[in-house]
């Protein structure tokens, strides 16, 4: 999409959508945001007019529900137009140990990171495919590739995402729709307030143009920075009985 | 990583860091008292510094809101740096009317010390730029602060070392440039009083003027140095912003080269202003921000960290300090080689603690090395107080109570009825003693 498209966001306010969604903006795109704070939707609306793009609307919904999510797509359709570029930014991280005290909890995040945006890739994959183009962007993780004993629910949900993306691409190749995976690492975003920074983390903004050049080119996966490809290929070699003595 | 100052001392750990993202009321719920606003930590002592306190990091709030061009208007959040903004409006034929000597410091910061530039004698402060502001306070109230309404407030916060709450958002005025490129002289100075006759004549000249002095000169050269002086080009010409630098310094060295470095540069400038190679048209960004070039090169300073002093004295008995403080300081042998002078207009600033007041300015960094360098503070402070001069606490590390006192003794009643009870800063204890 190096021309000027349309773009849905859905997560609009984290902090890797807006890095991805100012280039768009820049660009000249069109966008619709959608996300459950609209005071926060409004801020980053005006700040992507400012930073010009054609036209940025907001729309409030909470994305953890199941049901309602096809007349979600079908008012997003409605207002923007057929997007060429739908992504799928919103994310719940909980450690295992809040997961352990909480059955509910660890729910939610299975239910907010896997089924919620894997139904929502699916249905916005299919309304592309209608059209016959356009790219479903999903952020799922390094996470996925390998289950932690730190958050073993989120690496689940993200992996279990992985894999439905990956099928789903799979599935949409010969109707003209692509599907993107981003790995991203460590990223300094609110999700990981609570950890404190190292070497490994990228920004919101690394990620960013990571994601529009991967979209412009028609990638299928990528790992953000791009170190973690080797990394993750050796961590997926590590034995089983090996990996469930480490404490990562 | 503990945020620093840009002198990188003093070292005081704050007892909470808070990234912000959202320019909202929740952003002061629950933190503990003291609180404090953390920019790109530009300022160099202990001013953005608040040790056993909270300190709330304002970067994330970098979202533009709105730009008029009918009105020449940017309305945006207190994170954004001068230099995003910069790279926003100059594409588009529009500049910010006053910018400090980098361009990587934010909004609220820049509103917060007040800052100034090198046409303070035709435009006046940042602040003067500052059309409203809105303040969030540790109630949870959003205020709307401007000239016309909460005066008492917004004069207390243009300039108040963010003290009376958190900035969230401003509308700034922006104004035209035809080009990137800046009508440029250097006038070679030989002594200190054809700075004030080569300052005089040039501002009435020109918008922009700024001379560096050779602090190693003294006797009959005293004040010897270059007066910088300018004018936005008409056009047409380009209009392109870029605020990366392209060299960085990695880490800290363990010594300073700075002083050897300068000292060449220096002399070869010196004279090619004599041969009257002077006027030349110069990129705005090599004009405004010759620092900028490379990164963080507050790190060649090395561990030790360094001092800045800036102080200003009041028109008559200018000249008669200016040649006290530079004899102090050759004497001294300990400053860095260049000073920067520069006299302010008689323009009234906008903020109850504003820095900037008719007279001259003067700044030039110390590297640190303990008492040695705690005395000479001491000395060139006395002299500040014999003429009745300010200190600006923005560089400030040494200054004592006493003379914070004195240089805002009409304004601070006003100004402490203000402050938010929640917030403060290592400074704000250190000068007034609380
Ligand atoms: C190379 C260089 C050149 C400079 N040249 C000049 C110059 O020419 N003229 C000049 O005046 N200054 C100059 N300065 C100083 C600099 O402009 C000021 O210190 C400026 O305030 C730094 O802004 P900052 O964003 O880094 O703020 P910080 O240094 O992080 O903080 C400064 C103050 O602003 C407050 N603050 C920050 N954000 C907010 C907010 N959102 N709400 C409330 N309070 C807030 C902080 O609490 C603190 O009191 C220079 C500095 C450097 C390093
Ligand atoms: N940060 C990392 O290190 C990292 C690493 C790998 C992958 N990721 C993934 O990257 C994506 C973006 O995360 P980020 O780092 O940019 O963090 P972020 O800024 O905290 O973004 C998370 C976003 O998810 C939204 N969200 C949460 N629950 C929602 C719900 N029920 N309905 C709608 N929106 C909801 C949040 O909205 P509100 O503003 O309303 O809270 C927020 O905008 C996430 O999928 C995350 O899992 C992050």
């Amino acid at each position: 999409m190096a021309e000027p498209g349309r773009v849905l966001v859905l997560g609009a306010t984290s902090a890797m959508a807006q890095a991805c969604a100012r280039l768009w903006a820049g660009r000249g795109a069109s966008l619709l945001l959608v996300g459950r704070n609209p005071d926060r939707l409004e801020a980053v609306a005006a700040d992507l007019r400012v930073r010009g793009a054609a036209r940025v609307e907001t729309l409030a919904a909470d994305l953890a529900p199941l049901e309602g999510q096809g007349a979600l797509l079908d008012q997003a359709w409605a207002r923007l137009g057929a997007p060429d570029v739908v992504l799928l930014a919103q994310g719940l991280l909980a450690d295992s140990d809040a997961c352990e005290a909480s059955a509910e909890l660890t729910a939610r995040v299975l239910q907010l990171d896997f089924t919620a945006t894997a139904l929502l890739a699916q249905e916005a994959a299919l309304r592309l495919a209608r059209r016959g183009a356009g790219t479903v962007v999903a952020i799922s993780s390094v996470a996925g590739d390998r289950g932690r004993q730190s958050n073993y629910a989120y690496g689940a949900a993200k992996g279990g995402l992985s894999l439905f993306l990956e099928g789903l691409r799979n599935r949409m190749f010969r109707q003209g729709v692509r599907i993107l995976t981003v790995k991203p690492g460590f990223v300094d975003s609110p999700m990981t307030a609570h950890l404190r920074r190292n070497a490994l983390f990228a920004s919101p903004e690394t990620v960013g143009r990571a994601v529009v050049r991967a979209v412009d080119r028609g990638r299928d996966r990528i790992y953000v920075p791009g170190f973690w490809l080797p990394v993750m290929l050796v961590v997926r070699h590590v034995p089983g009985w090996i990996w469930k003595r480490l404490r990562l | 990583m503990t945020p620093e100052s840009w002198g990188r001392i003093p070292r005081l750990r704050p007892a909470a860091v808070v990234p912000l993202h959202w320019a909202e009321p929740a952003a002061l719920a629950g933190r503990a008292a003291p609180i404090l606003a953390h920019g790109l930590g530009r300022s160099y002592g202990d001013a953005c510094l608040n040790e056993g306190g909270t300190l709330l990091l304002t970067r994330g709030l970098d979202r533009f809101l709105a730009l008029d061009e009918a009105a020449g208007t940017l309305t945006c959040e207190a994170g954004v740096s001068l230099a995003e903004i910069l790279t926003l409006v100059v594409p588009r034929g529009w500049f910010l009317p006053v910018v400090p000597g980098t361009q990587h410091v934010t909004v609220g910061g820049a509103i917060a010390n007040d800052v100034h530039g090198k046409n303070h004698h035709r435009a006046g402060t940042f602040g003067g730029q500052v059309r409203w502001l809105e303040l969030l306070r540790s109630t949870g109230e959003v205020l709307r602060c401007s000239p016309d309404g909460n005066r008492e407030l917004f004069a207390a916060t243009v300039g108040g070392l963010g003290l009376t709450g958190l900035v969230l958002r401003a509308g700034l005025s922006l104004r035209r440039i035809a080009t990137t490129r800046v009508a440029a002289e250097s006038l070679p100075l030989r002594d200190l009083s054809e700075f004030f006759a080569g300052s005089a004549e040039s501002d009435q000249r020109f918008e922009y003027t700024v001379a560096w002095i050779d602090c190693l000169a003294s006797g009959a050269r005293l004040g010897r140095g270059i007066l910088h002086r300018g004018n936005h080009a008409a056009g047409p010409g380009p209009l392109a912003w870029r605020s990366g630098s392209r060299l960085s310094v990695p880490f800290e060295l363990p010594f300073s080269p700075l002083g050897r470095l300068t000292l060449g540069a220096f002399n070869a400038l010196y004279h090619a202003a004599h041969r009257g190679a002077g006027a030349r048209a110069v990129e705005a960004r090599g004009f405004f921000f010759p620092l900028d070039g490379v990164a963080r090169w507050n790190r060649i300073y090395g561990r030790a960290g360094f001092f800045q002093f800036q102080c200003q004295v009041p028109p008559p008995a200018a000249p008669e300090a200016l040649r006290a403080l530079l004899a102090t300081i050759a004497r001294s042998g300990q400053g860095s080689f260049l000073a920067v002078l520069k006299n302010f207009g008689a323009a009234p600033s906008p903020g109850l603690l504003s820095f900037p007041r008719e007279g001259t300015t003067l700044a030039l960094d110390f590297p640190d090395r303990g008492e040695r360098t705690a005395r000479l503070f001491r000395e060139l402070h006395a002299v500040v107080a014999d003429h009745r001069g300010r200190i600006y606490s923005a560089k400030d590390a040494h200054m004592s109570p006493a003379q914070f006192a004195a240089q805002h003794r009409e304004a601070l009643p006003a100004f402490r009825a203000q402050v938010d009870p929640a917030f403060s800063s290592s400074l704000w204890r250190r000068v007034t003693g609380g």
